[in-house]
């Protein structure tokens, strides 16, 4: 009895171990479950934007975006909408801008602020200048969407809906059914979502 | 969305029947676009039936900036390889209502020698894992296979010498 007893918490230790090496080698980037980072990133008013800035969140709905891709400029009345429906609830959307000015002269700061004027952004529309915050999300396209719970705890990774391109054709709103979920004590479902989107654009 | 797009056919063609069938088959001029779902893309990718063929297959948009710079990489393969049992197939996310006024006149003006397809499907959380499950959905996106054995690329090439290496595995199968 004994002996089996300790051969199970051997195994067990080594389906642990394993399993932790699985995590480190899986890619980079945050995962479901993880605490994202916070930073500090410029918005287009010139102030700099941190999550630690907002007292007593609910969440934070980050969103991985730019000036230039078709499919973030088809969500856009849609972010305006999210900001102003979640942000009374205390969910506080921050759109960030990932793209090298360089390679994408549309997705400067200046071009930025010109666009968040035009769209009437009542949410920060920051800068990643220097391109170390979406590495270290994992945000590989724009619109890619991080859902953080009040912990900065990553709650829901993807698509904004299930219907990019038509707010009209959509059925499925991931990012708000997720926050209705979190907000009853459960998790999101689905958890991740794939949308298509523009590449994040760096200098090769 | 469908409306305005057989408007674009009623529009060019200038004939009645262009309205009769569905947005299935476009044809005008020399390009041709089949306007599909991706049930009805699908049974095109790397067909298992079809041991012969090495595909490559290259998820782009005329919007999508790198997917344009890489794409007389495509083209030269294309060129090379052809005769030596390459088929490369253009799959276009661009929206719908731009078939006529932007990716016809760009597939003529880089003379794209791909069987082109417009993917006209907004459900992409369904069908973007069927594509391929390491796929985040960014573009341009690469696949190359035959008789069931694939390679998936998410990224941008920058040369041709960078496909022909992808693709002599596949070839000499």
């Amino acid at each position: 009895m004994k002996n089996s007893t300790l051969s199970i918490l051997f195994f067990s230790a080594i389906f642990l171990l394993g399993s932790i090496q699985l995590i480190a080698n899986d890619g980079n980037g945050l995962k479901i479950g993880d605490v994202a980072p916070d930073f500090s990133l410029k918005n287009v008013d010139g102030n700099y934007v941190s999550m630690s800035d907002y007292e007593d969140p609910a969440g934070f709905i980050i969103v991985f975006s730019c000036n230039h891709c078709p499919f973030v400029v088809a969500i856009e009345d849609r972010l305006n909408a999210l900001h102003e429906r979640y942000a009374p609830m205390g969910w506080h959307l921050i759109a960030i801008n990932p793209n090298d000015p360089a390679v994408v002269p549309d997705d400067s700061f200046e071009k930025m602020q010109i666009r968040a004027k035009e769209k009437n952004f009542q949410f920060p529309y920051v800068k990643d200048v220097g391109q170390e915050i979406f590495p270290k999300y994992g945000a590989t396209r724009t619109p890619h969407f991080f859902l953080l719970d009040a912990d900065r705890v990553v709650r829901y990774i993807g698509a904004l809906d299930d219907n990019t391109r038509d707010a009209s054709a959509v059925k499925d709103k991931f990012v708000e059914n997720a926050i209705a979920r979190i907000m009853r004590g459960m998790d999101p479902d689905p958890l991740e979502t794939r949308a298509i989107g523009c590449t994040i654009k760096v200098q090769e | 969305m469908k409306a305005i797009l057989l408007l674009l056919i009623f529009l060019n063609s200038g004939q009645l029947f262009a309205l009769e069938p569905i947005v299935d088959n476009i044809k005008s001029d020399e390009v041709e676009v089949k306007v599909v779902d991706f049930d009805q893309l699908s049974p095109y990718l790397c067909p298992e039936s079809d041991s012969e063929t090495t595909y490559i297959i290259n998820f782009f948009a005329t919007w999508c900036k790198p997917c344009v710079d890489e794409l007389p990489y495509f083209l030269e393969l294309h060129a090379d390889y052809m005769d030596k049992g390459l088929h490369f197939i253009l799959v276009s996310l661009d929206f719908p209502q731009h078939l006529e006024s932007r990716l016809k006149p760009f597939l003529k003006e880089n003379s794209v020698t791909a069987e082109v397809f417009l993917l006209d499907d907004p459900a992409a959380n369904d069908w973007i894992p069927k594509v391929n499950d390491d796929w985040s959905g960014a573009i341009p996106a690469t696949i190359v296979c035959r008789a069931g054995e694939s390679s998936f690329y998410e990224k941008t090439f920058h040369s041709t010498d960078e496909l022909v290496e992808l693709i002599q595995p596949f070839l000499n199968q």
